[in-house]
């Protein structure tokens, strides 16, 4: 409570003080910068966009980058710089709902499994097979059961990303199960989840956070992959995957199609890449990108 | 030992048992009837209830359960719904290329990785190893597919270098076969490039701050026995552990560039059957990519616990 009132207090001081320990971390601060940019191109796309993105134009059809058309035309003369504007609402949308989901998810699982024995076996085989399947197929199979939505897409998304997520809470669960303030905790009759919300669950945030930076930007990545396989996103909503899913044909003639979105799709997962990198650095030194996070 | 590798080796059973359920499940417990899912959204009723006659899917699911776990034990992956194949059938005719781009890149990756990344650690702090850590998190950035077309549009549109797709068959013809997987392999390659470098430099940092290495410094060998008759020796182990498990990397780009490429493997079976909906082949495909991932991980896990005296776990 007192933490809250005193920042009402001084805003500008705490204000210049993150400014100040941003200054001194460039990579966290031009992550923070590419996402932030692709974040007000998300919500103020309508103000971005010069053209409708799904209006058709057979006249203006693949056309190279211009005045008129900053990213050219697609096959059916649409405005591709519009399209990859609306284009970021997508991938920014999967990638933090995905990660948002998975570290609810991972911590919830992570926690129960952590301090509970007997759970702790059987749903950690789970997790183990769960990881056996590479990231993608499990998506692209969860996707072929269902039908095509946005909502779809970020659940087949999810399931394969809470594995990782468990696993990470439970090892921070475990060693820190061991602690003697838990002890005392439970010494002074603490009921489980109260230690558990109290005393557990805020030693995982940092870890959490930087592993969900991670989560985040491969979850884009998949959504970008799941669409232009023509497995993901519904065609018609104009996703950076699906704006080069329907280039694809045309990389001999026109290469604009399928190079704007690349390069907004690389621009903001190497954004979220960087921040979670600066973080961890910053948070958690220990905490390594290792292949199991991947 | 022996107890050791035991019990990895049972550990593996329950792995691949938990995958059987659950890619068994996922059809079963989808929302919605999977018979009519996989029939899509045209179908009759009389598709979808053929569809349900010819996966058993009105049968009980206890009996559809065994009766599908002991066929794949006995290598019968069922019946392709789209081509009317057996799905293993399918699955071999399609295997050559994907092992052919998984080889190259794996050799390609670790020949390029492993210098830069011990290079990296050697001089770190330099503007060479910055560079490579650079390239590092841009190559985690950087989707598959996105690398692919940029490649493809630099040398076979621009510089008319390379052919833009397609695969040739290293027995039918070595060169063209080397001219067409170049572009693939690299594309595939970038991510597990980063992958590896990294944790090489990671390790290799670790090991060159040891006493050994001072010591061998101080008795004046020369530095090229000492990073890798010395230093790269003792930092093997997480190196060729994330090689192994970086493959469950390889295995998800192999969808997408086989797809690019238009190279008929594995992966285009998995993303042609998905566009089919064709149920028994997605589910075989992804035994099999797990199986394979499993098991070498599993073999490298057993050769270091023989090689390495200091793996006790």
């Amino acid at each position: 409570m007192s933490a809250v009132a005193t920042a009402d207090a001084v805003p500008a001081g705490r204000v210049r003080r993150a400014a100040r320990w941003l200054w001194r971390r460039p990579i966290v601060l031009a992550g923070l910068i590419l996402i932030g940019s692709m974040v007000v191109l998300a919500l103020a796309s309508p103000i971005f966009a010069t053209h409708d993105p799904i209006r058709l134009n057979p006249t203006q059809r693949l056309k190279p980058p211009s005045a008129e058309h900053w990213f050219g035309t697609d096959q059916l003369g649409r405005d591709v710089y519009s399209r990859v504007v609306y284009g970021s609402q997508i991938s920014l949308l999967v990638g933090f709902s995905v990660a948002f989901l998975s570290t609810v998810l991972g911590l919830a699982i992570g926690l129960v499994t952590g301090f509970v024995r007997k759970l702790d076996a059987v749903i950690m085989r789970i997790m183990d097979g769960l990881m056996a399947i590479p990231s993608i197929l499990l998506a692209i199979a969860l996707i072929s059961l269902s039908k095509s939505s946005v909502e779809n897409v970020i659940i087949a998304i999810t399931i394969p990303e809470v594995p990782r997520m468990v696993r990470l809470v439970r090892s921070v669960v475990l060693t820190l199960r061991e602690q003697l303030f838990v002890d005392a905790a439970v010494s002074l009759g603490a009921g489980l989840p109260r230690i558990l919300a109290l005393h557990i669950m805020p030693n995982t945030i940092a870890p959490l956070i930087v592993q969900a930076t991670y989560v985040c930007a491969s979850a884009i990545i998949i959504e970008a992959i799941l669409s232009f396989l023509g497995a993901g996103t519904p065609p018609d909503i104009p996703s950076w995957g699906n704006i080069m899913a329907e280039g694809r044909t045309y990389v001999m003639i026109a290469f604009w199609i399928l190079l704007f979105p690349g390069i907004f799709l690389t621009l903001v997962v190497l954004g979220v890449n960087l921040l979670g990198d600066g973080l961890r650095d910053t948070l958690d030194p220990r905490l390594r990108r290792s292949a199991r996070n991947l | 030992m022996l107890s050791l590798i035991l019990k990895r080796i049972l550990s593996t059973f329950v792995v691949m048992a938990v995958v059987a359920v659950f890619v068994f499940g996922m059809l079963h417990f989808s929302p919605g009837d999977p018979a009519a899912i996989i029939a899509g959204d045209l179908a009759t009723n009389e598709d979808i209830e053929r569809i349900r006659e010819k996966l058993g899917l009105n049968r009980p699911l206890h009996e559809q359960f065994v009766r599908w776990t002991s066929n794949v034990l006995v290598g019968d992956l069922g019946t392709s719904i789209f081509s009317d194949l057996p799905v293993s059938n399918l699955i071999a005719q399609r295997i050559e290329p994907t092992v052919a781009l998984t080889l190259t890149t794996m050799i390609f990756s670790v020949c390029i990785a492993v210098p830069i990344g011990i290079v990296a650690a050697w001089r770190s702090g330099s503007l060479l190893d910055r560079a490579v850590m650079g390239f590092a998190v841009f190559g985690f950035s950087m989707p598959v597919f996105v690398f692919a077309y940029i490649l493809i549009w630099i040398f076979a549109a621009k510089l008319k270098l390379l052919p833009v797709m397609g695969y040739t068959s290293i027995f039918d013809d070595p060169v063209q076969f080397f001219r067409g997987i170049i572009m693939p392999t690299i594309a595939l390659g970038v991510t597990y490039i980063a992958l590896i470098a990294r944790i090489t430099r990671a390790s290799m940092l670790e090991a060159i701050n040891q006493d050994y290495i001072r010591t061998a410094h101080a008795k004046g060998l020369a530095i090229a026995p000492i990073l890798f008759r010395h230093a790269l020796r003792n930092a093997s182990v997480p190196i060729v552990t994330t090689i192994g498990i970086g493959i469950a990397l390889l295995i998800g780009g192999v969808v997408v560039t086989e797809s690019v490429f238009a190279i008929p493997g594995l992966g285009r079976l998995t993303v042609d059957a998905i566009l089919r909906r064709d149920y028994p082949v997605i589910q075989g495909v992804i035994l099999i990519f797990s199986g394979v991932y499993v098991l070498i991980n599993l073999a490298i896990d057993i050769f270091y616990t023989v090689l390495d005296p200091r793996i006790r776990y």
